[in-house]
C-alpha cells in the first residue's frame, strides 16, 4: 500500500507524484528466444498466426515472428502441422557475467524504462535448494517383506479435518454408542487435492476441468477467490469455496454448497501480497461470479482487514461455522513463511479444521516478481516444522495438513506425506496436464493454450471434457505409483506413511536441515 | 401479526443461542425476541428470508454476519464486525456501534444512530441491483471506506457525538468504486486521500441519497427534513483501477 504522512495540524499532505513516467526511447533488450522457421517445410497454412496468442506472429509472404514478442509458450510449434518451427532460447546474446545475470539486466533494463513493479506468473523459477531431491525413502528387503499392489489391497483412502480429542462411548443395553460429537470430515480417495485457482486467474474451461477431473477422482477442487460460475454449481459439493479479504461472490448460498470453505490468508508464491485482478480481465462473466462491476479491479488486499491477530481469525471461523451450522469443515491457507509453525499452532488453536501450507515455489497468476522469486520457505521444511510443533503440543488430531507449493510427482507427495502431511495440493501440476508449458506470461492474460485468459478465442481451445480427463489420468498415475512406493516400504494404507519420517532419509543435507526435517542421514540404519 | 419468538439469552453460550435461533427458523418461526443478549457473538449469522430480529442488550462482534435478508433492530449498542460480508437485508442499531462494520458488504442496509468505531466499510462492493448503505448518524473513526469498491457510506455527525471531526484519518485510501457522503462542508484534503476526491454534493447527488435519508430518518423517528435539507460532501474515487499504473508492461 502507497501511504501518505499526516501533517502536524491533522492535514493530509498529497504526495508528490508517484506515478512513473515510461520512456519512450526503449534501452536494447535482446529477446529471450530465437523463433526458427523452416521456409522448405512450411506449409503456409497459417495456423502459427491463429495459434499465438501474444501476436508475435505475422505475415509477409510467410510467418515472421517479433522475437520481443515471443515468450516461448510453444504453441506455434506444436500446432505447426508441417514441424517448420523451433523457439530455442537466444544463444549468448550478450556477454556471460556470473554475478550480472541475463536476468538481473533484463529485469533492470524493463525497470528503467517503466518505472513499475515487474510482473510474473507461475512458481519461483530460481535455483534454491529442491529438498525432495535430497530426501528418499526406504524399502523393504528380506527382513521386512514388501507388499505387491497389484494383488494385494492398497488404501489411499484420506479423510481431512478435525478428530476429537477423545471419544466418549456409553454404554446402552451392552452396546455401545458415540457420545461425542463428530466433526465434519471430507473424505478423498486418494491424497490429492487440486490447489486454489481462481476463475478470472485461469478461464473458465479450465476450471471446469479441474472440477469435473475432482468429482471423477473423488477428490477436491478449490474455487480460489473468484466465486462460484453457475455453470459449476454441480461440482461445488467437490470444492473447497474460499472466502478471503475481496470476499468475492461469497453469500451463504455460496458457503452452503461447498465441500468445505477455505480462509485465504496467504499463497506461497506471494506471501503477505494480496490479489490483485486487473479490471481489463474482469469481464461480464468473471464479474457476475464475482459479484462486481466489470471492469473494476478486484483488489484482494493482504492483509484481511478483520482479521490483524489469531483472535480474529477465529471469529471468522466461526463466523463460517455458525453461517454453515458447523456442517462445514474450514481450512486457512497460509503461506509458508519463517515463523510458520507458530501461526499454524495459532490456526488450530483458533477453530481450523485444515491448514493449508503453500510453500515459496508454489505458482499464482500474477505476483510481482520480487517477492515471488525471494520471500517464503520451502514446503519440505513448512511441514515437517509445523508437524513437529503441532504434535509437541498435542494438538495435531485437531487439524488436517495440506502441503502445497512444488509437489512435482507422486514421489514428492509420498515424500511430503512422510513428513507429516495429510494430503498434497497440486496447481502447477494440474495446469501442466491442461498444456501449460510453464512460460510465465499468466499475468499477461493472453495465454496461448487457454488457461489463464479469459479471450474467448483463447479459452475455447481447452476442452473442458478432454482437460477433465488429463487431469483424471494424472490422479490415477500418482495413486498408482503411490501404491506402488507403499507396497515397496511394506505398507498397504497411506495412512501408515503419515508422518512416518523414519522412512526417509536425507542425503547431501547439513545437520541442521536434517535435524529440522526430523529426518537421518542416509547411511543410518534404524 | 403474531407473537415473536421471544428467547433469554442471559447465560447462554452463543453456540446454543445460535443454534435455537437456527431451530425456530427451521420450524417456520420468523420473529424473534432476544432479551438479555450480553455480547454472544454470530446473531443471525448466514441467515436468509424475511426474518426479524428485536435484540436487546449488547449482540456481540458479527451480528449478521453472510445475511442474506434479514431484518434486525438492536436495542442498545453492538459490538465488531456488524453486517460482515452481508449481502442483503437491514441492521438498525439505536445506539454506538464497533470496528470494522460492513466489511465487504454487498448488499442491504446498516443504519447505527450513535458513532462507529474504525475501519467501517471497507471493501464494500455494489452489484446489479444491489447497493449496499451504512449511515452513521454519528461520527467515524480511522480508515472509513477503505478499499471501497462499491456502494454509499453516510456520516451525518449528529449530536450527541464524541468527537468533533466526522471522520478520523485515512478516509477513503484505496477507494475505487461507490461514494462517501459527509454532512456539512469538510475540508477536502483531511477527507480524501491520494485515491478519492471530495467536493460538494450537487442537486444529483442529493437525489440520490435522499431516500437513504428519508429511511433513517424514519428508522430512528426523526425529522427527515433536517437531514435532507442539509449540504453534504461527497467523496468518490479518482480511478477505478488505483494501482494499474504500478506494475511494468
Amino acid at each position: 500500500m502507497t501511504t501518505t504522512s499526516t501533517g502536524g495540524d491533522g492535514e493530509r499532505a498529497r504526495p508528490a507524484a508517484t506515478a512513473p513516467r515510461a520512456v519512450r526511447a526503449p534501452l536494447y533488450r535482446p529477446p529471450e528466444f530465437r523463433w526458427e522457421h523452416d521456409p522448405e517445410r512450411c506449409a503456409r497454412c497459417k495456423r502459427c498466426l491463429q495459434q499465438c496468442g501474444f501476436r508475435a506472429i505475422s505475415w509477409q509472404d510467410g510467418p515472421v515472428a517479433d522475437p520481443a514478442l515471443c515468450v516461448g509458450c510453444h504453441r506455434c510449434e506444436a500446432f505447426c502441422p508441417q514441424q517448420a518451427i523451433t523457439i530455442r532460447p537466444n544463444p549468448q546474446y550478450l556477454r556471460p557475467h556470473s554475478l550480472w545475470s541475463e536476468a538481473h539486466r533484463r529485469n533492470l533494463w524493463l525497470q528503467a524504462e517503466t518505472g513499475g513493479v515487474l510482473l510474473t506468473g507461475m512458481g519461483n523459477d530460481l535455483p534454491y535448494p529442491i529438498l525432495w531431491d535430497h530426501l528418499l525413502l526406504d524399502a523393504c528387503q528380506v527382513t521386512n517383506p514388501s507388499i505387491d499392489p497389484l494383488r494385494e489391497p492398497m488404501e489411499l483412502r484420506t479423510h481431512l479435518g478435525a478428530a476429537p480429542d477423545r471419544l466418549e462411548v456409553a454404554w446402552e443395553g451392552g452396546r455401545p454408542e458415540l457420545r461425542t460429537e463428530m466433526p465434519p470430515v471430507l473424505e478423498l480417495e486418494t491424497p490429492i487435492v487440486f490447489a486454489a485457482m481462481s476463475y478470472g486467474s485461469i478461464s473458465l474451461h479450465a476450471q471446469k476441468a479441474l472440477a469435473m477431473a475432482a468429482e471423477e477422482c473423488g477428490i477436491l477442487w478449490n474455487t480460489g477467490e473468484g466465486g462460484l460460475h453457475a455453470d459449476l454449481r454441480p461440482y461445488a459439493h467437490r470444492a473447497f469455496v474460499q472466502c478471503a479479504s475481496g470476499r468475492f461472490g461469497v453469500t451463504p448460498e455460496y458457503l452452503q454448497a461447498g465441500a468445505a470453505i477455505e480462509i485465504k490468508i496467504g499463497q506461497g508464491a506471494k506471501p503477505g501480497i494480496g490479489g490483485h485482478l486487473p479490471g481489463e480481465k474482469v469481464s461480464q462473466q468473471v464479474s457476475e461470479t464475482r459479484m462486481i462491476p466489470a471492469g473494476s479491479d478486484a483488489l484482494s488486499p493482504a492483509p484481511q482487514h478483520d482479521i490483524y491477530s489469531i483472535e480474529d481469525l477465529r471469529q471468522l471461523i466461526y463466523a463460517l461455522k455458525e453461517a454453515t451450522a458447523y456442517q462445514k469443515p474450514v481450512s486457512v491457507k497460509i503461506a509458508a513463511v519463517h515463523n510458520v509453525a507458530a501461526i499454524a499452532s495459532g490456526i488450530v488453536r483458533a477453530g481450523a479444521d485444515i491448514i493449508y501450507l503453500d510453500g515459496f515455489r508454489g505458482g499464482t497468476g500474477a505476483a510481482p516478481t520480487v517477492i515471488r522469486d525471494h520471500l517464503g520457505i520451502p514446503i519440505e521444511i513448512a511441514v515437517a516444522v509445523v508437524d513437529q510443533q503441532l504434535r509437541e503440543e498435542g494438538i495435531r488430531q485437531r487439524a488436517s495438513i495440506i502441503a502445497a507449493g512444488g509437489i512435482r510427482s507422486s514421489a514428492d507427495a509420498a515424500k511430503a506425506i512422510a513428513l507429516g502431511a495429510d494430503a498434497v495440493a497440486i496447481g502447477t501440476g494440474a495446469l501442466l496436464a491442461l498444456g501449460c508449458t510453464l512460460c510465465q506470461k499468466c499475468y499477461t492474460g493472453r495465454c496461448s493454450w487457454g488457461i489463464a485468459t479469459q479471450d474467448p478465442a483463447l479459452t475455447r481451445r481447452l476442452d473442458p471434457y478432454l482437460g477433465s480427463l488429463r487431469l483424471a489420468n494424472l490422479i490415477r498415475a500418482w495413486s498408482a505409483e503411490l501404491e506402488e512406493i507403499l507396497g515397496a516400504m511394506g505398507l498397504n494404507a497411506i495412512e501408515s506413511l503419515r508422518g512416518s519420517r523414519e522412512r526417509l532419509r536425507g542425503l547431501g543435507l547439513d545437520r541442521a536441515t536434517l535435524d529440522i526435517l526430523g529426518v537421518k542421514p542416509a547411511g543410518v540404519g534404524a | 401479526m403474531s407473537e415473536p419468538y421471544r428467547l433469554d439469552a442471559r447465560g447462554l453460550h452463543y453456540r446454543e443461542l445460535n443454534r435455537r435461533v437456527r431451530e425456530a427458523v427451521a420450524r417456520g418461526e420468523t420473529r424473534f425476541e432476544l432479551r438479555n443478549v450480553n455480547g454472544q457473538r454470530y446473531l443471525a449469522d448466514g441467515l436468509t428470508g424475511s426474518l426479524e430480529f428485536d435484540i436487546y442488550g449488547v449482540p456481540g462482534n458479527d451480528l449478521g454476519a453472510f445475511m442474506s435478508g434479514p431484518t434486525i433492530r438492536v436495542h442498545g449498542n453492538a459490538q465488531d464486525a456488524v453486517a460482515n460480508t452481508m449481502d442483503a437485508g437491514r441492521i438498525i442499531v439505536h445506539g454506538h456501534a464497533g470496528d470494522v462494520l460492513g466489511y465487504g458488504m454487498r448488499g442491504g442496509e446498516l443504519f447505527v444512530r450513535g458513532d462507529v468505531g474504525y475501519r467501517v466499510g471497507i471493501h464494500m462492493k455494489a452489484f446489479r441491483d444491489r447497493l449496499p448503505v451504512i449511515v452513521v448518524g454519528g461520527v467515524a473513526g480511522d480508515f472509513l471506506a477503505e478499499y471501497m469498491a462499491g456502494g454509499l457510506i453516510v456520516v451525518l455527525g449528529l449530536e450527541p457525538r464524541s468527537r468533533p471531526e466526522l471522520v478520523g484519518d485515512w478516509c477513503a485510501t484505496g477507494m475505487h468504486g461507490g461514494e462517501v457522503f459527509l454532512r456539512g462542508e469538510v475540508d477536502p484534503r483531511r477527507v480524501a486521500g491520494q485515491f478519492a476526491l471530495a467536493a460538494p454534493a450537487g442537486p444529483e447527488d442529493m437525489e440520490r441519497l435522499r431516500p437513504h435519508l428519508e429511511a433513517f430518518a424514519q428508522a430512528f423517528s426523526l425529522d427527515p427534513e433536517g437531514l435532507t435539507e442539509a449540504r453534504f460532501t461527497r467523496i468518490a474515487p479518482l480511478s477505478h483501477r488505483p494501482y494499474g499504473a504500478k506494475y511494468a508492461a
